[in-house]
């Protein structure tokens, strides 16, 4: 066992993990993030998708050890329900969510992707969502939802 | 569900990581772990240590070195696809970057593990072979310099030796028109059925100095279809002359038929792809 010390949402964590622990199974078992979704396991579908230093990345496939000293952000630390992301309140409005298993990962990964690129084409949108697998959707009210959220942050962000 | 159990040390410096590399045959080495860690969970590799060299600043950088572009072996894909260098100076391997697996993969995933996974498909090392670009290779005693072409030693083998990791890729100064198209079954995170990157070099009398043709995922690794670029060399790159060379790069196409795509098809598409790559180019 090795202790790692981590930023987590803001809030400092110290827990102790097994070199061959990942980051998705400390952060649900350990830390309680269970909001950070676990689906296939092998970086193919982004329901473990979190930021991690500015970077979306699945957590499946990144060790717990080398989150030591990092900031990671996961989709609690985007908003709340009293105080929606305006992703959030995008997807709630659009209706972008039906099972809501992917939407954890789907969120971080296009609050990470917004901030790179504010004002992305329709062709860019569903690009940055290709590691994000939805099997409800058919992705068309998600890519609603992320234009309406990135010209709602355009508008909040202009100088 | 687990990964199986082992150890873990996080490289402090360059000289340390190929040390421990070196000392331990059950050794290997983790950077963005995006085909390693499913390796170890589908129990394809049992190693006993993994040397962390992520974030190592000696395998950071792109920069033009001597007049080459230096590409450091742990700067990740999304890095490379947003780097204004790699745009103006290898356009074909800037296009590859951004068509390369998924956006999350990208931040992860490096240049030199791409090139050590030695994949038949690998998205970066075709636009590379095309255009001739040497890899520098930092083991315990030093560094050495191998041409790309004879890193690939076959399906899943490298020059890598025990010890070695991929310190940087060396792009020469070239110029040239250069071209990249990946053919997959889907867009976000496909896996290439075929991919093709050209990059011909013309002239002031319009006939071709310069030709190079790297196929993928049609060959036990990534290669160039030589004959194929001879036909091309000291023409005028007429539609005839072209497609007598995409003739030719399917018929060194050596594909094999699996779940992407059988054999016939992907040799078609071998020659389909390359006249669209020299005729985008001429």
């Amino acid at each position: 066992m090795r202790t790692i010390d981590l930023r987590l949402n803001g809030r400092r964590e110290r827990v102790a993990v097994e070199p061959h622990e990942t980051l998705l199974l400390v952060l649900r078992q350990r830390l309680a993030a269970t909001e950070v979704k676990s689906g296939c396991e092998r970086g193919d579908c982004g329901a473990c998708a979190v930021i991690l230093d500015g970077r979306a990345i699945n957590s499946c496939l990144t060790l717990a050890l080398q989150a030591d000293g990092k900031a990671i952000q996961t989709v609690r630390g985007l908003g709340s329900p009293e105080a929606p992301h305006p992703l959030q309140v995008a997807f709630i409005e659009a209706g972008a969510a039906q099972c809501g298993i992917c939407i954890p990962g789907m969120l971080v990964t296009l609050h990470a992707f917004l901030q790179e690129r504010p004002n992305p084409t329709r062709e860019e949108v569903r690009e940055a969502i290709g590691g994000n697998l939805c099997r409800c959707t058919g992705y068309q009210q998600i890519i609603e939802a992320i234009e309406l959220a990135a010209r709602r942050l355009r508008a909040v962000n202009r100088p | 569900m687990l990964l199986p159990r082992f150890e873990y040390r996080p490289a402090t410096s360059l000289a340390q990581a190929t040390t421990l590399l070196a000392e331990r045959a059950d050794a290997r080495l983790l950077a963005g772990g995006t085909d390693l860690l499913v390796d170890l969970r589908e129990r394809r590799q049992a190693p006993g240590l993994l040397v962390d060299v992520s974030g190592l600043p000696e395998l950071g950088g792109i920069a033009v070195r001597d007049g080459s572009l230096w590409i450091g072996g742990g700067v990740t894909v999304a890095e490379l696809g947003r780097a204004p260098l790699v745009a103006e100076r290898a356009p074909a391997l800037h296009q590859a970057a951004r068509d390369f697996a998924d956006y999350l993969t990208r931040n992860r995933a490096t240049v030199g593990g791409n090139l050590a996974n030695g994949s038949p498909g690998a998205d970066l090392v075709v636009p590379l072979l095309a255009l001739d670009t040497s890899v520098v290779l930092a083991g315990p005693a030093g560094e050495r310099r191998v041409a790309l072409d004879d890193f690939l030693e076959g399906p899943r083998r490298t020059a890598l030796r025990r010890g070695e990791l991929v310190r940087a890729v060396v792009i020469p100064q070239g110029g040239g028109v250069q071209s990249w198209y990946k053919l997959g079954l889907k867009r976000g995170g496909a896996i290439a059925v075929v991919s093709v990157a050209t990059c011909l070099r013309v002239g002031t009398d319009g006939r071709a100095t310069g030709a190079a043709i790297a196929l993928g995922a049609v060959g036990p690794r990534p290669f160039r279809a030589r004959e194929a670029e001879a036909t091309l060399l000291g023409t005028s790159l007429d539609a005839g002359r072209v497609a007598l060379a995409a003739s030719r790069a399917a018929q060194a196409a050596r594909p094999i038929s699996d779940v992407r795509g059988s054999a016939e098809y992907r040799r078609a598409m071998v020659e389909a792809l390359v006249t669209r790559g020299l005729g985008a180019a001429r």
